[in-house]
């Protein structure tokens, strides 16, 4: 774990990302000390650049609404649909990937059939598929993300089980009378698992970009200060006032950025083999 | 001409500073005659494949000459350009590489990568280009050279693949070949058939060859004179008779004690009673196909009857593909045979259910090959040897406490047993699969290469410590090897497989000595340097 | 031939795959609050008449139960019919072709920006690993990569085509200009740079990382070194040994990203007013027009299936090894 951690330290990419990722997520927790109102109500004069108004370090937007403090809740919302749909996809792309991984055979033919016909609809219209059917909520947006993003970790567990179940480790487990399960969860996951954990942040960045781009068009929950919503807004006044779109857009892109870089910090780290590479 | 082709003198490459130790190469001084093989024979980590990599000078980018010189019919190339060294590659000094499989590129016919050295190097006609690579390919008899020069690389065999290697080598009639273990990733016969092509074309031409090895054997077959290296440092050189048979150094005479003979000691005498039977084990695979077009069928076991008689050590031998490891995972069924009857003791194990098998698991156990992947990374030692136990019901302190009693059983610090296993050596890790396997107290152990992966003297080490734990511990063996010298000096009765059939078996002494099947005899024959062996084994 | 053969099953393979599609979209939609006489009826305004409800629903098979309608449903899509749209007022088919162009057009364009130039950057940052090239490149990768598109087509209109007035801000081409020919193309084409660049970025940065990865691989393997004993330098090393075998993972992610791609179509297209297919998916949304976006599902469906199609074949000529019997 020491060892694991100085690796990842050694990383300027990945000490920088881990800064941002904290600043944004301190952000995320400081959001009602800082702006206690309701980020979406009504602060003062329509439009007001960014500076003119001390009040307003970022300036407000067209409905006259604080641009810092949704910024601020913003990340909340990022943050956390980021993390819930990422778990989503990661745990049911864990278990669809080592059922198919280590059992094979019509086990694995009928999940990658399902795996497959998820990959082959685009992800994106899928999303507006399932907020179409379903509505646009907060929480079903976070599930229809996590929902259309589970087939990618689902084949790379396959693939980790697939070439981990013929190891002779395995093997040697099944000569000494393990049971499947046993061999399962506690010889090949904890093996299998790094690449998937690693392979998270990069669901996590497209879960954060996929809602961004929902609320964009205006199909996520407009009840919430959502970075995409503002951009969204700002669309209306792009013309003359783009700081609007622009300030939450360098969010999104510094959140998706933090996020990428301490997975590749994370990667390096767990991967000895290629670091100096 | 006089003089030596390659004169190396005084050679030290430096690692990186977190390496191991600071130099790869230390005073390294070799001379290469005209029309010589010079054999630098070593453990791994002795240095001999790095020397290879510095005369052409294509080290690691970390990895630097810091000191002596390479003399290349006079020229230093230790000071040479990178231009110069790209024109002596492949025209002066050429070499052939140890894995035939990955060597060539696998987008590219095999004709098409011959000729790329007539393109570099010189400034011949397409016509005579692919004329040249036909007479090449013809040269080192490879089958059908016509339709090699069309094939790619994955269709063509090991062998063949080594022999495009050695005509892609020889195509501009270099002063000196570098061979860096060419023939080790070869099966054993066609291991001999490349090292007598080798040495016929070098006859011919009057190249000079380094080749590199670590096997005694080869050595004794093809060398005019040996270098042995260890740590980096050349401890002893000298004509190929002398190094052998009357060798000076410490190092080289331990090197050579621990190469097998390939006669069989005395045998002992065998128990009537067999502990293990098997009768007309089958079995096949089936790949491809697509609704059964293509399927090809492959008898991976066929009809294998044999006995192990309690107390004995059964080897099965056989080159890649001859079923021999398919054979030890029916055994404990890791792999489920179609047909036969495999008995332990009068059980018919193949009629157990799955949760009875697992309970007859503890009777039968396995050490398996990689050292390296046959050990779960995450695992502390010592619980990897407590698992089995710990599975069959043994509470986990007293499974724990018998873990360290086993380390200590096969030799290893007690104290070790909560270290990972990327803290130990190959060796060591070998002997904590034998723990493992140990654990369980089983009647019959099944080793699949247990010691093919490990260096000559540590694979010494650990046949003693295997022949010594059958005997104290009343263990049967089933000894699966490609390896005769270890078959004949380890096991009381030998079955020798060939394309899943037993094609012989019977006690080691007689199928070594006079061999009945013509596979049997092809085998025997080729072993490298098989007249050749150290000191009695003890 | 065998390359032949070898599409051909996979094509049958993903049979199976678009039947599961179209059944789960399928069920999906019945789920849904509403159907298509529901947004008929609100199309016409007023629509609290039941017996006219009814009778509409009688029309478009809608009163009988699941399996029936399902059973329909695939008899129709057999014979491409998709179904009418209530908000278009024509077949879904007409309405689909008449955007498929424009996205074909605008993926391919992405797709080519982003492939070639994602190679060019990645053998680039190879040759100097860990180098400023390396570094600069790598950097931007990120960055490109944690940058939403949607944005980053705002930000270009704010840039190129209000500031500077260098490109148009949206549309496919200048409407009632009357251009023709070459002069047509060339409007075509400026109206597309934009979009083209804005789609492809995601697509750029994930190229580069995979090709420079690839390329590191790569460059690891024994035939390199062969290819260095040989006496080849390192240009033609690069070119002759290691480029061809690095492509082949990012022939596989054309393949893979396809549908990635036709997803953020939707949004580029909504940016820029393009009357793609994308656009059309979201005023489906929008205008809950049900049957319109389950054509555009299938046809999307069917469009990835194609594109997979192809890279096998492109995948299968590369690579001499597929299809062996390995």
């Amino acid at each position: 774990m020491k060892r694991f951690l100085l690796a990842y330290l050694k990383s300027p990419p990945a000490v920088i990302g881990l800064v941002l990722l904290l600043v944004i997520v301190a952000m995320a927790l400081s959001a009602d000390w800082f702006f206690p109102r309701d980020p979406l109500s009504l602060a003062g004069r329509p439009l007001q650049w960014p500076g003119a108004n001390p009040r307003f370090p970022l300036g407000t937007d067209n409905s006259g609404r604080d641009i810092a403090a949704q910024i601020f809740h913003g990340a909340r919302v990022s943050l956390l649909i980021g993390v819930v749909a990422t778990s989503i996809a990661v745990g049911l792309g864990i278990v669809v990937g080592a059922l198919a991984g280590y059992h094979g055979g019509w086990v694995d033919d009928a999940l990658m059939r399902v795996t497959e016909a998820f990959q082959t609809l685009p992800n994106f219209l899928l999303l507006l598929v399932l907020v179409a059917v379903f509505g646009s909520d907060i929480t079903t947006v976070t599930v229809a993300v996590g929902a259309v993003s589970w087939p990618a970790p689902a084949r790379l567990t396959r693939a980790e089980f697939l070439s981990l179940r013929n190891r002779e480790f395995v093997q040697a487990c099944r000569t000494l009378g393990m049971g499947d399960a046993r061999i399962i969860f506690r010889e090949v996951l904890p093996n299998a698992l790094p690449p998937v954990i690693v392979y998270a942040s990069v669901v996590m960045a497209v879960a954060i970009l996929l809602e961004s781009a929902l609320a964009f068009l205006r199909l996520s929950d407009p009840n919430v200060a959502s970075w995409g919503n503002l951009i969204g807004l700002g669309r209306d006044v792009l013309r003359v006032q783009w700081y609007v779109s622009a300030i939450p857009g360098v969010a999104i892109l510094v959140t998706v950025l933090a996020v990428s870089l301490v997975g590749q910090g994370l990667n390096d780290a767990l991967n000895p083999r290629l670091r100096g590479r | 001409m006089s003089g030596p082709v390659l004169s190396i003198r005084g050679l030290g490459v430096r690692l990186p500073r977190n390496a191991d130790r600071s130099h790869a190469l230390r005073d390294v001084s070799l001379d290469i005659q005209p029309n010589e093989i010079l054999c630098v024979v070593g453990e791994s980590g002795s240095g001999k494949s790095m020397t290879a990599s510095a005369v052409m000078r294509l080290l690691p980018a970390n990895v630097a000459i810091d000191a002596g010189q390479v003399l290349f019919g006079g020229e230093d190339l230790v000071q040479a350009s990178e231009a110069r060294m790209r024109a002596l590659r492949g025209a002066g000094i050429a070499m052939v590489f140890q894995e035939p499989m990955t060597a060539l590129n696998p987008l590219r016919t095999v004709g098409d990568q011959i000729a790329e050295m007539f393109r570099i190097h010189t400034r011949m006609d397409a016509a005579a280009i692919s004329a040249r690579t036909l007479g090449l390919l013809e040269e080192v008899r490879i089958p059908d050279p016509r339709l090699a020069l069309r094939a790619y690389p994955h269709e063509l065999s090991g062998g063949q693949r080594q022999r495009a290697m050695i005509a892609m080598a020889l195509a501009l009639d270099p002063k000196l070949l570098i061979a860096d273990e060419p023939t080790t990733a070869l099966d054993v016969t066609t291991q001999a058939q490349i090292l007598a092509l080798i040495k016929d074309l070098q006859r011919r031409k009057g190249t000079a060859v380094l080749f590199i090895t670590h096997d005694f054997g080869v050595v004794a077959e093809i060398a005019d004179r040996v270098a042995v290296m260890q740590h980096g440092l050349v401890v002893e050189q000298g004509p190929a008779s002398e190094v052998l048979h009357a060798p000076q150094h410490d190092y080289t005479r331990a090197l050579i004690a621990a190469v097998p003979a390939i006669g069989a000691p005395a045998p002992r005498p065998v128990s009537d009673t067999n502990i293990l039977q098997m009768r007309g084990v089958e079995k096949t695979y089936r790949t491809g196909g697509f609704l059964g077009r293509h399927a090809r069928v492959t008898h991976a076991v066929r009809g294998v009857t044999l006995d192990l008689p309690k107390g004995a050590t059964l080897g099965i031998v056989g080159e890649s593909g001859s079923g021999k490891s398919t054979l030890a995972r029916c055994i404990v069924r890791l792999v489920e045979p179609e047909r036969g009857v495999i008995t332990l003791d009068g059980t018919d194990l193949l009629k157990l259910r799955r949760r009875e098998m697992r309970q007859a698991a503890r009777r039968v156990q396995m050490v398996f090959q990689d050292p390296f992947a046959s050990l779960n990374p995450r695992r502390r030692a010592g619980e990897l040897v407590a698992q089995g136990p710990m599975v069959h019901g043994v509470p986990r302190a007293e499974a724990m406490r018998r873990a360290k009693e086993l380390f200590a059983l096969v030799g290893l610090d007690p104290a070790a047993t909560d270290r990972f296993p990327h803290e130990f050596s190959g060796g060591q890790r070998q002997r904590i699969g034998l723990a493992r396997a140990l654990a369980l107290e089983p009647e019959v152990l099944v080793a699949d290469e247990p010691v093919s992966a490990l260096d000559v003297s540590v694979q010494a080490q650990v046949l003693r410590l295997l022949q010594d734990l059958r005997v104290r511990l009343g263990l049967s063996l089933v000894f699966i090897t490609h390896d005769l010298r270890v078959a004949a000096q380890v096991c009381d009765l030998v079955a020798v497989m060939k394309d899943g059939e037993v094609v012989e078996h019977g006690p080691v002494a007689e199928v070594f000595r006079a061999p009945r099947h013509a596979y049997t005899r092809a085998l025997l024959d080729s072993v490298p340097g098989r007249h050749f062996a150290g000191a009695a084994p003890a | 031939m065998r390359v032949l053969a070898l599409a051909g099953r996979r094509l049958a393979a993903s049979l199976p795959t678009l039947v599961l599609i179209l059944a789960g979209m399928f069920l999906l939609l019945q789920l849904a609050p509403g159907d298509t006489v529901d947004a008929l009826l609100g199309q016409m305004g007023g629509g609290g008449d039941a017996a006219l409800a009814a009778e509409l629903r009688r029309y478009y098979g809608l009163d009988l139960s699941v399996p029936a309608q399902l059973a329909n449903y695939f008899w129709r899509l057999v014979r491409l019919d998709l179904g009418f749209s209530a908000i278009y007022g024509k077949p879904v088919a007409t309405v689909i072709l008449e955007r498929l162009p424009t996205t074909l057009l605008l993926m391919s364009a992405a797709l080519s920006f982003a492939f070639f130039v994602g190679l060019v950057l990645g053998v680039l940052a190879a040759r100097r690993v860990n180098g400023w090239t390396d570094t600069l490149i790598s950097t931007l990768g990120l960055v490109f990569y944690a940058t939403p598109s949607f944005w980053f087509g705002l930000m270009a209109i704010v840039l190129f085509s209000v500031h500077l007035a260098w490109l148009p801000a949206g549309g496919f081409e200048e409407i009632g200009a009357g251009y023709t020919g070459l002069r047509r193309v060339l409007d075509i084409a400026a109206h597309l740079v934009l979009p083209t660049l804005t789609l492809g970025l995601i697509f750029l940065a994930i190229y580069l990382r995979i090709m420079r990865a690839s390329m590191l691989e790569v460059l690891t393997l024994d035939f390199v070194r062969t290819a260095r004993a040989k006496g080849l330098d390192e240009t033609r090393v690069l070119t002759r040994h290691v480029l061809r075998n690095a492509m082949l993972p990012m022939v596989t992610l054309i393949g893979l990203q396809a549908g990635t791609m036709l997803g953020g179509s939707v949004v580029v297209e909504s940016v820029f007013s393009l009357p793609g297919l994308g656009r059309l998916a979201y005023e489906a949304v929008v205008q809950r027009d049900l049957n319109t976006l389950l054509g555009i599902v299938f046809i999307s469906a069917l469009l990835v299936i194609v594109v997979n199609f192809l890279v096998d074949l492109v995948y299968a000529r590369l690579d001499p090894r597929i299809g062996a019997g390995r």
